[in-house]
Parts: structure tokens; sequence; C-alpha cells
């Protein structure tokens, strides 16, 4: 017992240790770029956590989920209720707790129903979850702005912020950066739970239940709690990235939430190989920076701007069919090899 | 970082050295911070302009519902700054026009908007599209301080508050002044006539109400709003339908106004219908209507027979106006395909404006000089449209009327004429100014003094 | 009173649409056991070439074949090179396969077809047909629409009762291995039972976008009401999805007209839970238990 307790806090600590380097990472990165690519950055951050939550549901515990970014607006939307005023009642910190929360608690009431649907089924039904919750919005257009959306005012950075950024980068901080440094802050956080999370019994429950459902449950694991929680920690993921989303776009608009985000995040954890934080990560970086670069591909090669956009899509759309078409033993094999192949060999926090 | 975690605590103690010594290096580098280091942005005025180039742009849908129309208006803009550029330019800046595609999508509007100002640097937004896509983008240009000029939108968040926004300029007549003029006329000619209101449901249907129930309050049976992307407008017609209007108000975008027209077909709902300026192009609805049914429904621009609507600068149906007249002939210097159209027309507008702006601004161009130059002279600016701009300190709405018409065969017949007036419970009245008479000057680019 | 009629009539021809698309989706249920989410897609992108045909100047019923023909033949080639290899794998593997084909297509028809919206002509007229001095909201495109899927429907029924073919379809689908001892190319018949859904699942796409705008996305939301449709009827039995779709149709436009348009997908979300979590079999389904 006690040196199990004492194998978990060591997996803490590494966990900690990388997070902390993640952050000197950040810093670095988001001093020497500009503000047009701290924005960009910003996008990776929020796509990063929803994907590493939804890495989570998919890759650990089985569940597929295209609902996802229905959760995100659900974080969104509370970030631009909250921040409707100069001056809002909860600091921005604040602020990103409550909307974390309040898509957890949406999550588990989704995350109820979802555990007793398996595979098409529960696509099925997240993907009318996907296609349903905007209209929410515009059903409750007085509150909630309709098509228009909720525009999200940004407090300024607070003083101390700006005088501890000019302190360590030498530079004064734009409000883009602040909210670069915000997503990315909040991305190591969420990382470092959820990489610590895989890691203790939650997690092998997760596992367990994903592998064979008949031995977990002999095993006296129960399935349906197994499968709630899983949800909820993916539902919080998703509304923490709602919130880096509502706060860099400064909108939260139904149009935002399609149904192309719910699968932009599948597909950025199809992309980042096979189930890791690590790989949700370069899912998020490849969706978010690859684009500019095969549409001006696209471009070059005589394409008119509109049709050259959607040579990206198209891209991830293939690598994604091949992805399961190639991985020879089904992608859900390949997830267990290589989740245990790499999971005595690496860390799941690295936030770089 | 993988070798760490697996060799374990000598390399996180290496680590954790390695890191002690960043933040003292980065201790070292930085002293403390200057608070006033941060000035207002009049330091970068001049962002997006050199000696010889004034780069600007806007965001317009390309592609989505909105596009069929609007995505012609960038064409008309390009070609009328290609045709200054011939000439050498404004102060001997040529102009170089940024085009995005936001598919009429607030959250792309927000991201290309960034893109705009912090990656491409423009000195300035001119023309960008929508009601509910420009409401996304209207605060981060005024924090970001770039002069936002000329939204192609009548809302009236782009100039009814100066003081909140101080860089954003609207163009168009406003759809509140539109409300109300429509309003007056069927409070004054059918003051029996129950009337249903068919709207977007944005800032765009809610500002033409505002200006509607000024007059009509009291007559409005039924409201029906319609959301843009969901192309089943059925239940909204029925709706009206049921409510037996005589005169339907439609503020819609022209694929609506197709929609709509479509739909009452379909349920034999003929009342008198008005369609607002921006959703009333004959050409344009008139096609997708002939497209939707196969030739079953007339579809040259005779689809629009009998529906009132209003104008506010000469379109195509009058080739022998002489401002028309200058629009084709810088289409066919330097338009793209197609044929010249009311939305290039439009497009051609604005950007004639925009150029009257950066010479009021004078030669040494910067974006709070524009801003001032626009309020000072903004106002007395001369061009296509029939009645004069509001720019003002107090305004930045732009044109102050408009001329309601019914359309017979693509051409609108006056049923008034040109009505001026300003949001709130200002008056309505004829306009005296003289600017529905005046033709563009020799050689097409205006020669406005600049602003000291 | 006249809006209520007309409500219902919407929701009637609507729900047949529904009904032919949930039909597709059941049809290859039955044989492989995958929900086809690319359905949508593919029914748009063959409505797309139907549209190419007919804006060349070509007749709307060359058009029209064409889409079918070619809904065919790419329900073929879709079964035989990507999903024989997961057929029989881990479910969430072919969810994953579908929906990157449905992200493949999307953009593919993008590039090819560009991303305006263009309109779509309807066959017949589109205007309401008038009994006395009131129109009613049934067009002669609307009749059109109901007639042909239920013609569609009508050879269907004749192929899997009356014929050899159709009677080998349903033995590979109730069980491949028995059907192959008895000699039945199970293959084969997979291949073929996704084309005819694929060809049903276009027509689905046709009757929507006559008289109506056609962009890439247009079909999107109807795959959800699809399923929605056919979870209804028990995913399982075509006669429910017929059904589902028509009493779906019919919830649905009474929804959007009556509370509101833009919860039109909630309800249809709500329908859907209710089904999955009281009744998994489906409305219909002989009492069979269904694992969901």
């Amino acid at each position: 017992m006690t040196r199990a307790l004492s194998r978990a806090g060591a997996v803490l600590r590494s966990h900690l240790v990388l997070a902390v380097l993640g952050v000197v990472v950040i810093v670095a990165v988001l001093t020497a770029v500009g503000d047009f690519r701290a924005v960009q950055l910003t996008q990776m951050a929020y796509l990063g956590i929803a994907a590493g939550g939804l890495t989570v549901l998919t890759g650990l515990n089985g569940q597929i989920s295209l609902g996802h970014g229905a959760l995100m607006a659900v974080g969104a939307y509370t970030t631009a209720l909250l921040l409707q005023d100069d001056e809002p009642m909860l600091p921005l910190l604040g602020v990103l707790v409550a909307a974390t929360l309040v898509t957890l608690v949406v999550g588990a009431a989704i995350g109820v129903a979802a555990a007793r649907l398996h595979g098409p089924y529960l696509a099925g039904a997240t993907l009318a979850l996907a296609v349903a919750v905007p209209g929410i919005a515009l059903y409750f257009g007085d509150t909630l702005g309709g098509e228009q959306g909720l525009r999200v005012r940004v407090p300024d950075a607070p003083d101390w912020v700006l005088d501890l950024a000019f302190f360590v980068t030498g530079q004064d901080l734009t409000p883009s950066k602040y909210v670069a440094y915000l997503g990315w802050f909040t991305l190591v956080v969420a990382y470092v739970g959820l990489a610590n999370l895989s890691r203790s019994r939650v997690g092998r429950r997760w596992r367990a239940v994903r592998d064979d459902e008949v031995a977990a449950e002999v095993a006296g694991i129960g399935l349906g709690r197994a499968r709630v929680s899983a949800f909820v920690v993916s539902a919080a993921a998703a509304g923490a990235a709602g919130f880096v989303m509502a706060v860099s776009v400064r909108l939260a608009a139904p149009s935002g939430f399609s149904l192309t985000l719910s699968l932009t995040l599948l597909t950025a954890v199809v992309l980042g190989g096979l189930g890791t934080l690590t790989g949700a990560l370069a899912g998020a970086a490849l969706l978010t920076f690859l684009p500019d670069v095969i549409t001006d591909a696209g471009v070059s090669a005589g394409l008119d701007d509109i049709r050259a956009a959607e040579l990206a899509p198209l891209l991830y759309g293939l690598v994604m069919v091949a992805v399961i078409l190639l991985a020879p033993s089904g992608l859900v094999g390949s997830l267990r090899t290589a989740w245990h192949r790499l999971g005595h060999t690496t860390s799941k926090g690295e936030p770089s | 970082m993988n070798a760490l975690h697996r060799t374990g605590r000598r390399r996180l103690a290496g680590a954790a050295s390695i890191l002690t010594s960043l933040v003292l290096v980065a201790a070292c580098g930085a002293g403390g911070r200057d608070e006033d280091d941060g000035d207002g942005g009049g330091g970068a005025s001049d962002v997006g302009v050199t000696e010889d180039s004034i780069r600007v742009g806007g965001t317009f849908p390309l592609t989505g519902v909105a596009a069929p129309g609007y995505s012609e208006i960038p064409t008309g803009a390009q070609a009328y700054f290609d045709w200054v550029n011939a000439d050498g330019g404004v102060n001997g800046r040529t102009i170089d026009f940024e085009v995005k595609d936001d598919g009429y999508d607030p959250t792309k509007t927000s991201s290309l908007t960034n893109e705009l100002v912090l990656k491409d640097e423009v000195f300035a937004t001119v023309g960008s599209l929508g009601t509910p896509t420009h409401s996304a983008v209207v605060d981060f240009l005024n924090d970001e301080e770039v002069p936002d000029l000329f939204v192609s939108s009548g809302s009236l968040g782009w100039g009814d508050n100066p003081e909140e926004r101080p860089m954003t300029f609207g163009w168009q007549p406003d759809y509140e002044i539109e409300g109300k003029i429509i309003g007056q006329y069927v409070a004054d000619n059918m003051p029996d006539a129950k009337v249903g209101l068919f709207l977007q449901d944005d800032d765009f249907g809610a500002d033409a109400e505002k200006g509607v129930r000024q007059f009509l309050d009291e007559q409005v049976v039924e409201v029906q709003r319609y959301t843009s992307g969901n192309t089943d407008v059925g239940p909204q017609i029925a709706a009206l339908q049921a409510s037996k209007p005589d005169i339907v108000l439609a503020f819609t975008t022209p694929s609506y106004t197709a929609l709509a027209q479509l739909v009452s077909l379909k349920l034999g709902f003929k009342p008198q219908w008005y369609v607002s300026n921006v959703g009333s192009d004959p050409a344009l609805v008139g096609s997708l209507l002939e497209q939707f049914s196969e030739g079953a429904v007339a579809g040259n621009a005779s689809a629009l027979n009998g529906i009132m609507s209003s104008e506010y600068i000469p379109g195509v149906d009058a080739p022998d106006n002489p401002w028309v007249q200058l629009w084709q002939q810088v289409w066919d210097e330097h338009g793209t395909k197609g044929e010249l159209t009311n939305y290039r027309i439009y497009g051609m507008s604005w950007a004639y404006t925009f150029v009257q702006a950066l010479q009021a601004a004078g030669e040494d161009l910067t974006r709070e000089g524009l801003v001032d130059a626009l309020e000072q002279a903004g106002g007395d600016f001369e061009g296509p449209n029939y009645a004069p701009y509001r720019y003002s300190e107090d305004s930045h709405l732009g044109i102050s009327g408009l001329q309601l018409v019914e359309l017979k065969d693509g051409k609108g017949e006056p049923l008034s004429e040109v009505l001026t007036t300003d949001i709130g419970d200002a008056e309505i009245t004829e306009d005296d100014s003289g600017q529905f008479d005046d033709a563009p000057p020799e050689g097409g680019i205006p020669d406005v003094e600049a602003n000291d | 009173m006249q809006q209520f009629v007309n409500t219902v009539l919407g929701g009637l021809t609507l729900g047949m649409v529904y009904a032919a698309f949930a039909l597709a989706l059941v049809l290859i249920w039955r044989s492989t056991r995958i929900v086809n989410f690319a359905q949508a897609p593919m029914a748009m992108v063959t409505t797309f070439i139907a549209l190419q045909i007919i804006e060349a100047g070509h007749s709307y019923w060359l058009g029209f074949a064409a889409a079918l023909l070619a809904g065919l033949v790419l329900g073929a080639v879709v079964e035989r090179v990507l999903i024989r290899p997961v057929e029989g794998k881990a479910e969430i593997n072919a969810v994953i396969l579908t929906l990157g084909l449905f992200i493949v297509i999307h953009a593919l028809a993008a590039v090819i077809f560009g991303n305006r919206y263009r309109s779509f002509p309807a066959a017949f007229g589109i205007r309401g047909i008038e009994v006395g001095d009131t129109t009613i909201a049934l067009t002669g495109f609307g009749i059109f629409t109901i007639v042909a899927v239920l013609v569609v429907m009508g050879l269907l029924v004749l192929l899997f009762r009356f014929t050899d073919v159709g009677l080998r379809m349903r033995a590979a689908a109730f069980n491949q291995e028995v059907a192959r001892l008895l000699g039945v190319r199970v293959g084969r018949m997979l291949t073929l039972g996704w084309a005819l859904a694929s060809l049903v699942g276009s027509l689905a796409g046709l009757l929507i976008a006559g008289g109506s705008l056609v962009h890439p996305g247009y079909m999107d939301s109807v795959v959800v009401y699809g399923f929605v449709a056919a979870v209804l009827g028990g995913l399982d039995s075509p006669g429910g999805a017929v059904v589902g779709g028509l009493l779906l149709g019919l919830s649905l436009s009474l929804v959007s007209g009556y509370v509101g348009s833009q919860l039109v997908a909630l309800a249809a979300l709500a329908i859907l839970m209710v089904v999955l979590l009281l009744r998994p079999q489906g409305l219909f389904a002989q009492g069979r238990e269904r694992r969901v």
C-alpha cells in the first residue's frame, strides 16, 4: 500500500517537473513570437485541451463522442455570460473554474445517458447533441445572443501579471499574449490532471472497461460508474477549452460550435497518434498550423483561395481513413499495444 | 524529455538546476516595467502605410448562404481601387486591398480579422460585411485602434455611439431609418393594412423593427424571424400567412428573399411585399427563383414585379445615370469576369468614399488623421449617394436617406422623393441637398481637399 | 387550421424523405452492422453530380438517373474498398472510418464543386395545390417525393421477398456462416446491400434538394434525422424505418411550426434519447432485446 502510494507520488512528481519544464518552454516560445502567432498558439491550446479530454474518453475508456464541440459551447457560453460587463464579478481564474464546473455538470448528465450506449449508438447520439446544441443559443436569443452570439469582454491583465511578465521576458505583455499564456497554463494544468488521473486507479478502471467489459465486471468494476467518470473528466476538459476559446475569439456564437468543430477534435485525436496526450497535442498543432501551409500549396498549384482552403480537411480525412485501414489490429488494438509500448517509456503529461 | 522519466531522480535534479538557472538568467535580463511604456497607439498610427502603398482589408462571405450577391461586393471595390491605382493612387500611394472569406460565420470573422490586424498589419479595414459577423470584431478593432470604415451592413452599432467606437464608420442607410421611412409610408398610404414582419434574427432585423414600430406599432399583427443558415422558412411563412397580413415587410438577405417567395408560392400566400434594399436585387433573386423552379417561375428580373423596396445609390437599372456610366467604365477596364451588378456598384461606391477619406486625411496619413478627416469633412462628401452622409463627431452613421421604389421588370419606379431622416425621433423630410442629381468628376476620381 | 394542415403536410413530405434516408441506414446496418455516417455526404455528392448535368443543359431526369446510378456505384466501391477491411473488427473502427469518409467527401465536393450555395431545380410544380379558395402546402414536387419513396420501398420489398438475389441477400445478412455453407457469395451480397442503400440515400438527397439550396453541408443534419428515424423503428427493420421517418418528420414539423425552428435538432435528440433509454429495441420490434 505504502509502496503504491510512493510510486503514485513519483509519477505525480515527474508529471509536475515536466509541467514546469513545459512552462519554461511556453514562456520562451511566447516571448519569441509575434502577436499573430500567439493567437494561433492559443487556438492550438484550446484544441489541445479539448482533444486531451477526448483522448481520455476515446483512447482510455473506448467511448466515442462527436459531441465535444457542444460541451465546449457550454464552457464558452458560461464564460461569455460571466464576462458581459466591464467589471466582471469573478476574476478570470474564477470564470475558468466556473466554466469547467458547469460543463462538468452538463457532462455528467450526458455521461449517464451515454454510459448505456455503445459504438454507433453513442456516436449517433453525440452527433445529434453536436447538431442540437447551437439551436439552444438561437432559441434563447435574448439571453444567449442568438446568431450574433455573446461578446466576451476580456478584462485587462492585472498589474502584477504585467510586471511579472515584463520581469521575466523583458517585453510588455500584449492582450493577445496574455490570453495565450492563460490558454497554455490552462493546458498544462489540465494535462497534469489528466495524466495523473490516467495513471491512477481510476485510469486503470477506465482501461479495464475498454479492454474487456466482462472481465472488468468480474473484477468488481462498475461499468456505468467508470464510463460516467471518464465522460465527466473529459467534459471538464472540454469546458476549460471552451473558456480559452471564448476568451481568445472574444465571442461565443453558435456558428463556432458546428459539427465541424466536433469532427475536428476527433480528427486531432486520431491524427495525433493513438491515444496519448502528447499525441492529442501534436494533433492540435497539426490542425492549427498545417492548414495555412496546405492552403498556400493549393493556391500555388492553381486553385482559388476558397477551394484551396478545403485541401486541409481533405488531407485530414484521408489520414483518418488510412489510420483505420492500415492499423492491422484496428484502432483499439493498436491503441492498446501503443499504450503498453509507450506507457513504459514515456510520460503522458508532456506539454511540449 | 522521455529519457528523463525513465532514469529517474538524478535527471530530475539536473533538470531542476537547469530550470533554476534559466529563471535566474531571465531575472537578470529584465528590469522593472515602465508603467508609461504602453502609449495609446498614436505612435503606431502609420501601420500598413508606406511611401507608395496603403494596405487595407476586409472580411466578406465568398462562400455560404450569404455569398450569392454579397461575394460580388469586394470585386467591385477591387475594380475601383485598380482604377484609382492606375491613375497613380492617392497621394502617390496605391491601395492594396486584402479580401478574406468568412463564410458569414462570426467565429471565422474573428480569427480572420485577427489575421488582418496582427499578421497582415492593415492600415484600416474597409467594407467588412455583415451584421452578425462584424459585431464579433468591432470592439477588437476599436481596442486595437484600427479604423473600421464603411461596414457593409446597416446596423446601428457602426455609428450611433462614436464615443464607444471611435474608429468605426457605417456607410449605407441604417436599418432603423429604412424601417422608419417605409413605416411612415405604410402608415400614411395604407392606414388600415395589417402588417407582418419577416426579419433576420439579429440586429439587422431588430434595428429595422425598431424603426418600423415607430409608425406601425398598432398595425403589426405578426413578427417572424429566421436564422441565417437554416434554409427551411416554411413554418415562419405559414405563421405569417395565418395572421392574414395585407403587407409583409421583409428585412432579409437575397437568398432568404428567394426562399420566402418560393415558400409563399407553395402556400398560396400573396400579400404586398416590401423587401429591404439589401435583399431585393431583382436580377439575383430572380435567377435564384428561376433555378429553384426550373423555369416554373419566370426567372428574369420580373419575378419580383410589384414588390416594394428602396434605393439609395443608382443601380444597373439606370444605365444613363452618370455614376452608373462611370461604374460601367471602371468594370469594363478593371473588372473580373461577369457583368456589372448592383452588388459590384455597391462595392465601388464605398470604395469611392474611401478614396475621398484618404484624400481628406492628407499626405501624412495616420489612423487618427483618417478618422478626424471623416468626422470633419465626411458630411460634405459628394458621391453616388442620393442623400448626404451623416459623418460628424457625434455620428458615424452613413447615408441619411433613401427613395422608396416599386420593382417592375428589374427597374425601381419611384414611389416617393428621396427622404432623409436620422435615428431616434428625427423627422422624415424630403431631401434638398442636391446629392441625387450630382455627377462624378471628370476622370472618375474624387478630388477632396486635405483636412487640416 | 390552414397552418396546422400545412404543417402536417410539410411534415409528412419531409418524413418520407427521412424514411428513405433511414431505410438506407437500415439496409447497411442489417448487412454489415455498421451505421454509415458518410451516407449524408455520399448523397450530397451524387446530388451535385445531378446538378452538374442539369446545369450543363441536359434534362432533369437525366441528372436524376445519373445521380441514382452514381449512388449505386459509390456504395459498392465504398463497401468493397473501405468497409470490407473493417467488417467484423471493433465497432469504433467502423465509426471513425465512416466519419473520416464523411470529412473526405465533404472536402472533395467543396474542392470540385465549390463551397457556395446553389439552387437545385424541382421536377414538378412548386406551387401549392388549390382546394377551393385555400392553397394547401402540397406541391407537385411534394407528391412526387411521396410517390418516389413509396415506389422505391415497393421495389425493395419485391426484391427481398420474391427474387433469388433478395433471398440470398437476406441469408447473408441473417447469418454469414450459414449463408456461406449454402453457397451464397456473402461478400458480393454485402456489396450489393451497400450499393442499394447508397442508391436509396441518393434518392433522399435529390428529394431534399429539389426546389431548395444545396451546398456541401446540406445533408449533414439529415444524417442525424435519418439515424433517429432508423432507431425509432428499431434500426433493424425496413418497415420500422419508414414509420419512424414519418413519425419523426411529423413531430419535427410540429416543433418547427409551433415551438421554434431552432429547436428541431434538439427535439430530434430528445426523441432519440427517450427511445434509446426507454425502448431500445425501437417502437416496432417484436420484443427482441437490443443492446444499444
